[in-house]
């Protein structure tokens, strides 16, 4: 080790791996529904999937959580998604293609992607 | 990118309830739902709250789950890590709140601690240099090296006011200080890890949890006094200590923090493991360095001081583990964040081990100045069983207690001193009624008279004398004539003792007979223990108005000492008793009694 600058580097790169950790404010709760209604309707991949978009967007306040069942079992896979300060927002029929955009969209921006949401499903 | 991070505290406490079987367990049934590469388990240091181990904590919900078995991995890996259902039965009480749950920073046993020294334990793998290095690890060494000159290193330690944390006091500023300008070919850093004290494991647990910051502190010592070589003397019986220490100082040479040029400043610092074998006195300066230097660990007298004369010779500085664990954070945080925790003359925070009759058994780290009562009551959570408190003993064989009437004592070095207590590495042991203090000081007596090295008579004849007498005494022999000899003894042993060792192991008979003296009285002359724990004074009998004539006492006597029939009151035969107490344990009406 020869210089500052490595030190840092060593430090963030090691930093982003434990964010998982930490008690963060402000931070984006991701939960998926994952009781054996949302496991058997794909929702591990979409797990998978938001975990993966997390880390390479390098969001270190998001936490991807799962739950169980809210009762919705036709709309599995379910994801909710809280912002601070903001309504719950709660998406249903998720698939791994749709995460990328719930990421960019929603948890970047904080534009709720309306149309994946149960809400509208239900219309 | 794990979405979830599963730490089980590898500490000793934990691990010898079986913390790496539920590991392996954790990791195979994690693998059988294909969960590997999504949950990764991390083996920390120790949490503290020992009393409730194994414990395990899975991020990001912050779940505590406290004993957990072997058995119970199954259920969490398929219902909180597979289906995020928390397994509610598991978690620690204190933490379960109304809908969610509480924060384990806001339960009794962690509000008030301050976490300095063990900032690290529990919260990262102590065997990832990575993980270390995220918590700001090493950037003290950065600091120190980039920006500051060795005297400028050594003033920021002498402003926060921090003291050695070994038992001594000594501050640790001025220790280097006293050092720094000494001219020789080599100079040396050693770290006291020999931690003996009964009861005491703060040590082991900074050096299990956060091995790095004693590399990191070392070398920074190393700097401010001109040394480039660095010793840790450590127990051989703290086998996961040694083994994570060894893997720090591997990972940090392979980063080139311990070695030549660090950070490009010119400066050189190496360092190396020394095993102990297990001898008290070797947790005394001087003694220490002649164990390392490959001799019989006997002490030396002093003056010359290490800082002059020290290890093989030459100008050395050694300081205890948890002082060392501060050092890091003074350099990053500043002196004056230090110096602003504490009372006047002790600052920063304090490691105690709670144990004895104690609710809460673990580690605890408080600011200097919290009361007894804090750490009693609110912290440890109290005395089991409805008992009450009757006094905490600091300071292991060279300390004293403090009794109930003094518990609303701020715990510092001098209110300690004052009572005749010492600070010692800071083990506590809390006793109830249920303890008699004239055992207490022939516990701690037996312990430094087995460890008493020999070297000095006042030590090697003294201490042996005050355990006759004490032994005396709890067999119902002694006399008033030999409380007074027994004070008038302890006086010229710790005026007469070459090192620390002699000269503070009359400590526990001073205080015991300071604050408990009519217990001394008791002994003698009414050949009675108060506390009910000196077998020859006691003897057991039958209530006969209780007694329903079970017979459960005479199946369970060993010796055949309790007669009677069926439904008839039964009798103990006092010849043949030898008080072990079963018949009172199996007495379901509390018809035995102890007097």
């Amino acid at each position: 080790m020869k210089t500052l600058a490595e030190l840092q580097a060593i430090r963030d790169r090691a930093r982003e791996k434990m964010t998982v950790r930490g008690d963060h404010e402000n931070a984006v709760r991701v939960v998926v529904g994952m009781a054996t209604c949302g496991i058997a309707a794909g929702a591990r991949p979409v797990l998978n999937a938001f975990v993966d978009e997390v880390a390479k967007r390098h969001l270190d306040n998001v936490t991807v959580g799962q739950t169980g069942c809210i009762g919705m079992c036709q709309f599995e896979p379910i994801v909710e998604i809280t912002m601070p300060g903001k309504e719950k927002v709660t998406y249903g029929k998720v698939t791994p293609e749709k995460v990328a955009r719930i990421v960019a969209d929603h948890v970047v921006n904080g534009n709720p992607v309306v149309e994946y949401t149960i809400g509208e499903l239900m219309k | 990118m794990y979405r979830s991070h599963v730490l089980v505290c590898g500490g000793t406490g934990c691990t010898s309830s079986n913390s790496l079987k539920i590991i392996d367990k954790l990791e195979e049934e994690l693998a059988a739902q294909g969960l590997s590469e999504e949950v990764k388990v991390v083996r920390t240091g120790c949490f503290g709250l020992c009393a409730l181990g194994p414990i395990m904590v899975v991020y990001p919900e912050g779940a505590f789950y406290s004993r957990v078995t072997v058995e119970d991995i199954p259920e969490i890996v398929s219902e909180h890590l597979l289906k995020g259902r928390i397994v509610t039965r598991l978690l620690y009480d204190e933490t379960v709140g109304k809908d969610e749950i509480k924060s384990l920073n806001e339960t009794d046993f962690y509000k008030k601690q301050v976490r300095v020294a063990l900032r690290n334990c529990g919260v990262i793998d102590p065997e990832s240099i990575d993980e270390y290095i995220a918590q700001d690890g090493y950037q003290a060494l950065a600091k120190c090296l980039t920006e500051y000159t060795p005297e400028q290193v050594i003033q920021v330690i002498t402003d926060s006011g921090l003291r050695g944390r070994g038992g001594g006091g000594f501050p640790t500023g001025r220790k280097w200080a006293l050092c720094a300008p000494n001219k020789a070919p080599q100079k040396y850093v050693v770290c006291n890890a020999d931690e003996g004290d009964p009861g005491a494991f703060m040590d082991r647990s900074v050096l299990e949890g956060d091995p790095h910051c004693i590399v990191e502190a070392m070398a920074i010592a190393g700097y401010a006094i001109g040394a480039t070589k660095g010793f840790v003397y450590v127990r051989a019986e703290y086998p996961i200590a040694v083994q994570r220490l060894q893997i720090a100082i591997d990972e940090a040479r392979a980063y080139g923090l311990l070695g030549k040029d660090i950070f490009g400043s010119g400066f050189d610092f190496d360092m190396e493991i020394r095993l102990g074998a297990g001898a008290f006195v070797c947790g005394e300066e001087t003694a220490l360095m002649t164990s390392i230097e490959g001799n019989r660990g006997e002490p030396r007298p002093r003056p010359p001081y290490p800082a002059v004369k020290g290890l093989f010779g030459m100008p050395t500085v050694e300081n205890n583990v948890e002082t060392f664990a501060n050092v890091p954070q003074i350099i990053l945080r500043g002196a004056e964040w230090f110096a602003s925790m504490g009372t006047e003359k002790s600052k920063g925070t304090k490691v105690f081990a709670l144990g004895g009759k104690i609710k809460h058994t673990g580690l605890v780290e408080i600011p200097m100045g919290t009361t007894l009562r804090e750490i009693v009551e609110e912290i440890g959570g109290g005395i089991p069983n409805g008992k009450k408190f009757k006094a905490a003993q600091t300071g292991g064989p060279s300390g004293g207690c403090i009794p109930a009437s003094l518990i609303d004592t701020a715990i510092d070095y001098d209110n300690l001193i004052a009572l005749g207590c010492m600070m010692g590495s800071g083990g506590m042991i809390v006793m109830d009624e249920d303890t008699c203090m004239v055992d207490i000081a022939k516990f701690f007596l037996e312990f430094t008279v087995d460890e008493s090295c020999g070297k000095c008579t006042p030590c090697r004849v003294g201490t042996k004398r005050l355990l006759e007498k004490l032994d005396k005494i709890t067999k119902g022999n002694g006399t008033l004539q030999d409380i007074d000899d027994l004070e008038e003894l302890c006086h010229y042993i710790k005026e007469n003792s070459l090192c620390g060792l002699g000269q503070t192991a009359p400590n526990p008979v001073l205080s015991t007979l300071h604050f408990f003296r009519d217990e001394y009285v008791a002994h003698v002359t009414e050949k009675r223990c108060p506390a009910g724990v000196c077998k020859s004074l006691l003897s057991y009998a039958v209530v006969a108005e209780k007694c329903k004539g079970c017979t459960a006492c005479a199946r369970v006597c060993p010796v055949g000492a309790i007669s009677g029939t069926v439904k008839n009151p039964h009798v103990i035969d006092t010849s043949k008793c030898i008080k072990c107490g079963a018949c009172m344990e199996k007495c379901r009406f509390g018809a035995i009694v102890k007097r």
